[in-house]
């Protein structure tokens, strides 16, 4: 294993780090606590490695002009926080009619609305999930560290022009704004997925069969970009079958590519009786108790971090929901991804919801007190 | 008559052919003004991409044969400074109705005039939001009706031209649906401009906005658009009350100062 | 988890607690420990209290909240009387007497260092204040070996100041070997 030497890196600086590690040469986005590292490293670094960054006048801009870009043929990214999330919400539902990659970065804050700016929360799960019309699929990241935020970046960028699919990338503001010792991997230890420059004979933008490359205008390709249902040569339609058949088909590519998509990291007791389930900065505090319950005393618990919130990851819940009495559920909201998790337990397992929403981390105790009661 | 066929066949994607505006609308002379504009500034098609809005004349790009990006309402120009940027080798034409351009999309309107992207943007202005029935838009004349100012509508319009300068737009020019070599001619020399263009177009909505506001069938709308329109050379010798309820034609204004695309890239050493 | 040292350096924003934090962390980083650092965001880091912490560990850093501070560091009044209450006996509590002025209690043995007023005094820079009081805190709670945090100084520091940033570390060192004041700030040292 080659040697890296470690550094200390903040979870913005890796998300912009690992964008341009990934091959994101164009940045466009608007100040907004507490994501405004993220611009910040992006419009610093990125002119030196011949990209572009670019302030733009408002959020929605940011979006649309990311979307652009990607059309062009770069890979790109914009960063926010919930207020700014709102205001793409619309052109990130363009982006997926249209299937055009793209990365968004939510680093979230405190609300509804202005809230508190500098607090952090883990509010906009749902917002992710449901923020723009229409029935949509999304795939959405949450790390729970400075390098998760590094190499989930990179699987978003990755998974992004794969499937040609907008990936949202939920941080929280401890997770932002926290600086951690990471090792850098070097070389060709992380993937980076190629894009190919060979088109296909038969090359349509929206092929029925299935996967299909993005290519860039300016190549002599004259097909048609829109957000309205579209043909396989782009063209609008408002036929019912050809409208449900194109939504299907946007469905069905997360779901081909599901083991891809759905990470998911269980540590903890094999048959465990308690199962903490949780995402983002709050994996840390319940680590830190799982590890003391399972490894210093041996009780039967267990902790499955999604790093993956959506497509929510409903098998692995239905395996644990089988083998559990109890499934805790903390989260630093009033219980958003704890319906998901009830949903799936189907009744096998009793979900309870530990939440916290004052600005502050769920702390190890508030965990412990929880899961104490269930063990004893 | 052959180059004009030619035309149709390479920059027409005549199979999506017949359009969906109605009859009497002027969305068909613009859009024809603009394929013979880009065949007059001498553009490479596959360098060629057209980007568009929501709305009526938005609908265009569907129809043309080159990249071809119909975005969400009011945001063209935004999706347009990303590509641009992206790839500046492109030559990017915006076509946006008056509601998508100077309400929804008005931030975008101001912000590519300041930073001088060189962006051509052809506005079709027809006073009135069509696609969604007649409503009224920033650039309808005080008192003219619309389903929502059944009474006229008492809010003052946008002057576009000067809106656009105000913010920085180094190219404006106007003409309309009743003179189309003359609308060819200024989205033509709108392209050659390096920078951020503006090429107002009136056109006539006999549907949503003639109609309700009795102003004939089409015909009488293209003839009274005509009548009206003062080419700017004629109009700088007349006096201002004289102008009063003119539409003053040709190019308005033209200046030359660095474009934002190639800015950048001199910037950043790849210029 | 004995090895866990929770640092929390507080202060008024602009005494640059937050640059010697991520020295701090750094320096960890360098030594071959696990860090991580986090500090008050938005208006309440200007002036006010305004708060960095550093947890060190040989383990793996799971919570990344402070929550038993191990090393308290009061730059100003405020930060004293915000701070103070949050922690347990056996935490090493270090005050600038330029600026702390009590209530002490008995059971907290805190330490009193005149940071500020020597930084001006002796280097005639009061905004090294920070680096002095560094040196006081690394030498009093033995966090990280000293080259490697002298190394760190010289990498971080904002340009050209390096030296004198390493001048005013070393100088805490040595407040800290002549002793911390006993009473409340009126020994001999900071009526000079």
């Amino acid at each position: 294993m080659p040697e890296t030497k470690p550094v200390l890196m903040q979870g913005n600086e890796a998300c912009a780090e690992g964008a341009i590690r990934a091959g994101v040469r164009f940045y466009a986005g608007y100040p907004i606590t507490p994501s405004t590292e993220i611009a910040e490293k992006m419009a610093a670094r990125l002119p030196g490695l011949g990209g572009v960054f670019i302030q733009m006048e408002d959020e929605i801009a940011s979006m649309a002009a990311v979307i652009g870009a990607s059309i062009g043929g770069m890979r790109t990214l914009t960063a926010t926080s919930g207020p700014g999330f709102s205001l793409k919400q619309e052109n990130i539902g363009y982006a997926i009619m249209a299937e055009i990659p793209c990365v968004v970065v939510n680093v979230q804050r405190m609300g509804p609305s202005t809230g508190v700016p500098t607090a952090p929360s883990q509010g906009d799960v749902m917002q992710a999930r449901w923020g723009t019309h229409g029935d949509h699929p999304i795939i959405v990241f949450s790390p729970a560290s400075v390098y998760e935020t590094y190499y989930l970046t990179i699987a978003a960028v990755n998974l992004s022009q794969k499937l040609r699919q907008p990936v949202i990338l939920l941080l929280d503001e401890v997770i932002g704004h926290m600086r951690e010792k990471v090792f850098i991997p070097e070389g060709s230890k992380l993937m980076v997925e190629k894009s190919s420059d060979k088109v296909p004979a038969d090359w349509k933008p929206y092929d029925e069969k299935g996967l299909t490359p993005l290519v860039p205008f300016g190549f002599g390709h004259y097909y048609h970009v829109t957000g309205l249902f579209h043909d396989q040569y782009g063209f609008p339609t408002g036929e019912p079958s050809q409208v449900e058949r194109a939504l299907d088909r946007i469905h069905e590519k997360l779901d081909k590519y599901r083991d891809e998509v759905v990470l998911t990291n269980y540590i903890g007791h094999k048959e465990p009786r308690v199962v903490i389930v949780t995402y983002g900065c709050t994996v840390r505090s319940a680590r830190a108790v799982v590890k003391k319950a399972y490894w210093q005393n041996r009780q039967p618990v267990g902790l499955l971090s999604l790093q993956t919130l959506w497509p929510f990851p409903a098998k692995e819940i239905e395996a644990l929901a089988r083998q559990a009495d109890v499934i805790i559920v903390p989260e630093m909201n009033m219980g958003q991804i704890f319906g998901e998790v009830e949903r799936y337990a189907r009744g096998e397992a009793e979900v309870i919801s530990l939440n916290r929403y004052d600005g502050e981390m769920i702390s190890p105790d508030q965990i412990s007190e929880k899961m104490g009661r269930w063990l004893s | 008559m052959a180059v004009i066929e030619q035309l149709t066949q390479d920059f027409l994607r005549t199979k999506k052919l017949p359009h969906i505006w109605c009859p009497g609308c002027g969305n068909g002379i613009v859009t024809a003004a603009l394929v013979r504009a880009i065949e007059r500034a001498d553009c490479d098609q596959r360098d060629v991409v057209i980007v568009s809005g929501i709305g009526c004349s938005s609908r265009a790009a569907g129809y043309l044969n080159f990249n071809t990006l119909h975005t969400t309402h009011g945001r063209a120009l935004a999706f347009a400074t990303g590509l641009k940027l992206a790839r500046p080798e492109l030559k990017l034409f915006v076509i946006m109705g008056d509601g998508d351009c100077s309400a929804i999309g008005g931030n975008h309107f101001i912000h590519s005039a300041r930073r001088n992207i060189d962006l051509n943007a052809v506005v079709v202005n027809n006073h009135i939001y069509g696609m969604t029935g007649g409503q009224h838009s920033p650039l309808t004349p005080p008192g003219k009706k619309a389903t929502t100012a059944p009474d006229g509508t008492l809010e003052r319009d946008f002057n576009l031209l000067e809106l656009a300068r105000g913010a920085g737009a180094t190219f404006g020019a106007r003409s309309t649906a009743a003179q189309p070599r003359q609308l060819e001619q200024l989205i033509s020399r709108g392209a050659k401009h390096k920078g951020f263009s503006v090429v107002e177009a009136l056109s006539p909505c006999p549907i949503a906005y003639g109609r309700k506001n009795k102003l004939g069938g089409p015909v009488d709308m293209l003839r009274n658009m005509k009548e009206k329109s003062i080419a700017v050379e004629r109009a700088s010798e007349m006096k201002e009350e004289d102008l009063q309820d003119k539409t003053i034609t040709g190019v308005i204004y033209s200046y030359d100062v660095p474009e934002y695309a190639e800015e950048y890239y001199r910037a950043i050493g790849k210029g | 988890m004995g090895n866990r040292q929770e640092v929390l350096l507080t202060g008024a924003g602009g005494q640059g607690l937050i640059l010697a934090s991520i020295m701090l962390a750094e320096a960890a980083v360098n030594d071959n420990k696990n860090v991580v650092q986090s500090q008050s965001y938005g208006p309440e880091a200007r002036g006010g209290a305004s708060m960095a912490g550093v947890i060190i560990d040989i383990d793996t850093i799971e919570c990344p909240k402070v929550e038993n501070p191990t090393v308290l560091l009061c730059m100003n009044q405020a930060s004293f009387n915000k701070y103070m209450p949050m922690v347990k006996p056996g935490c090493i509590v270090i005050v600038d007497s330029t600026f702390v002025k009590g209530p002490f209690r008995e059971e907290n043995k805190i330490q009193m260092y005149p940071i500020t007023s020597t930084a001006k005094e002796d280097l005639k820079r009061e905004v090294v204040a920070n680096m002095l009081a560094l040196g006081v805190v690394n030498a009093a709670a033995d966090l990280i070996d000293r080259d490697i945090f002298r190394k760190v100084i010289i990498k971080l520091a904002p340009g050209g100041s390096g030296e004198l940033n390493q001048q005013a570390f070393d100088l805490g060192y040595r407040l800290y070997e002549q002793g911390a004041e006993h009473d409340s700030g009126q020994s001999a040292r900071t009526s000079r």
